[in-house]
């Protein structure tokens, strides 16, 4: 379904991306892992292409993204919805507007120009803000909302793309955990029901773990780990993070109910599930 | 190691007080040569000048007391010749804002625009910003005659230059993560100008046209003195002909809309920028 062969970005001498090969074959959640400045964020940029690559392919249903151009490009960065780690919205325009530009894709320049939505926009709009639980937030201003909030918001503008393809870049690392469980979970329900591809760079290991299928991790550029969320053990992390001694994931965890063995959210997806966790952890250090 | 660096401070912050007396001194020197200079050219002496400065306001004011009651009858009369002036200003404030607009989007060095074009457009403009009004107009009126029309093309030119170059920096200093989530969606230039651009320089884009719309009454007036019609056509007449009464008249409308507008103008700034904002 998705295949990338030997995607390369080089600025000047530093390669940031260094001949990334792998294949997506089915809808997965995917999580890239790495230190910063492993090539992560350049990665994604270079898919949506908001970023050109050096070299190297990305076929999508047999068509290599990386070689289009003028209108068929920015109709496959319609596919590919991005999600940014500051929400990238407009902020002094109203919530529901912010949405309904995912469509100016597939609007006519002149109409645009003039703010014209149709009543088909609008109502898909809301739909998209009554999934992410804020279709009474649809009239006010994006700069008015929580963090949370917005990245939620972005999220919404990404389904109005009807994409195929979601990129996160860092969804969650201006978040505070429980807006951080809220925006992973929103993710995760998208590629369960809408069964959509979400590659999802992130930070924290424990989040990689609890909401993706497959995990890639990266180094100098490298692909240096692709396995199940399950294989990435803390050995494994360490090889990718290159930390010499210990690497104490619970130090750095922004999860809430944080433990020590990996765990996944589909088994016990409910907030009153995790709660238990929560009562469960402070029983135990009690 | 904190001694060296005291040390270090200590004869920079010398340095800097010997600059700024040896600039102050520059200036006065300047200044005095300046006006030697000045006094030794001017064919009455400046002092001597200086003392009937008041002599010719108290004129007009005395001639508009004696006519008492038929002073205030002057301002229907000259009402058209304002609304004219204003005319004048409005039209060539718009039409400049909108060259402005297009110019300032084609100079901004963060908006994606081919790396070429931004400085010829910054040439441009400074021409455009370089040519007063005043002599744009008068070659106008010679060629095209005298109306109200070559005026507006002569004030919206410069006006074009003057907030073409106001608003590219109003670009230029906006935040430009939304314009790559709309790139991210597949819009084109157009779209992600619209949407990303706009709504972010709207308010300073206002404050900006109605400063200049300001400016453009008083150039608007002055271009009357050359032919262009309106209060400013008016005024010299009355100051040619020594019409105390119907100059007080005329300068007290002028500065009378110049207030008006300068309170909407702060209105409206409010208004668009919201309350909350406004410093």
């Amino acid at each position: 379904m998705i295949e990338f062969k030997n995607v390369t970005k080089a600025f000047g001498n530093m390669v940031a991306v260094n001949s990334v090969t792998f294949n997506v074959d089915k809808p997965q959640m995917i999580g890239v892992i790495g230190r910063s400045g492993a090539g992560k964020s350049t990665f994604l940029r270079l898919f949506n292409r908001l970023t050109p690559a050096t070299s190297g392919q990305i076929f999508v249903e047999g068509t290599d993204v990386l070689s289009l151009k003028g209108n068929a490009k920015r109709r496959w960065q319609k596919d590919c919805a991005m999600i940014f780690q500051q929400f990238n919205l407009v902020p002094r325009l109203d919530v529901v507007t912010n949405v309904m530009l995912g469509r100016l894709n597939q609007h006519g320049t002149l109409r645009s120009m003039f703010k014209i939505f149709s009543q088909q926009d609008i109502d898909d709009a809301l739909a998209a803000l009554d999934r992410l639980g804020l279709a009474e937030r649809a009239l006010q201003r994006v700069e008015t909302l929580s963090g949370g909030q917005q990245q939620r918001v972005a999220i919404a503008r990404g389904l109005m793309q009807q994409p195929k393809i979601i990129l996160a870049d860092e969804p969650i690392a201006s978040l505070d955990p429980l807006s951080a469980e809220v925006v992973m979970g929103s993710l995760r329900e998208i590629h369960d029901r809408d069964g959509i591809t979400v590659m999802c760079n992130l930070h924290t290991l424990d989040t990689a773990r609890t909401y993706c299928d497959r995990v890639i991790g990266m180094a100098e550029g490298r692909v240096v780990f692709d396995g199940p969320a399950d294989a990435l053990t803390p050995e494994a992390a360490r090889e990718i993070y290159g930390a010499e001694e210990g690497l104490n994931e619970a130090v750095t965890s922004t999860s809430i109910s944080i433990s020590g063995a990996p765990r996944r959210a589909r088994s016990n997806p409910s907030a009153a599930g995790q709660g238990a966790q929560v009562a469960e952890a402070n029983a135990a250090t009690a | 190691m904190v001694d060296v660096m005291r040390n270090q401070l200590g004869a920079l912050e010398s340095r800097r007080r010997l600059y700024t007396g040896l600039s102050l001194a520059l200036l006065l020197a300047v200044v005095v040569s300046g006006y030697h200079e000045a006094s030794q050219l001017n064919s009455g002496g400046f002092l001597q000048g200086l003392l009937k400065f008041f002599d010719y306001p108290a004129q007009i004011v005395s001639q508009a007391w004696d006519d008492g009651w038929e002073f205030w009858a002057l301002f229907p009369r000259f009402l058209p010749a304002l609304i004219e002036t204003l005319n004048i200003a409005a039209v060539a404030t718009i039409i400049g804002a909108l060259f402005a607009t297009i110019l300032s989007l084609a100079s901004s060095r963060n908006l994606e625009v081919p790396p070429v074009i931004i400085p010829a457009v910054r040439r441009v403009m400074d021409i455009m910003r370089a040519f007063p009004e005043l002599i744009i107009a008068l070659f106008l009126i010679f060629v095209l005659g005298a109306s109200p029309v070559p005026a507006a093309i002569a004030v919206a030119f410069h006006t074009s230059g003057a907030l073409g170059k106001l608003f590219s920096e109003v670009n230029e200093n906006i935040d430009v993560k939304p314009l790559e989530g709309l790139k991210a969606t597949g819009s084109n230039w157009l779209q992600r100008v619209r949407f990303g651009v706009i709504p972010q320089v709207l308010p300073n884009y206002s404050s900006y046209f109605l400063l200049r719309f300001e400016i453009n009454v008083r150039a608007s007036a002055i271009l009357g003195f050359v032919g262009a019609g309106g209060i400013g056509t008016e005024l010299s007449r009355a100051i040619g002909w020594g019409a105390g009464a119907e100059t007080a008249a005329l300068f007290l409308m002028l500065f009378l809309s110049i207030v008006a507008i300068d309170q909407l103008s702060s209105y409206l700034r409010r208004h668009f920028v919201g309350a909350e904002n406004f410093k």
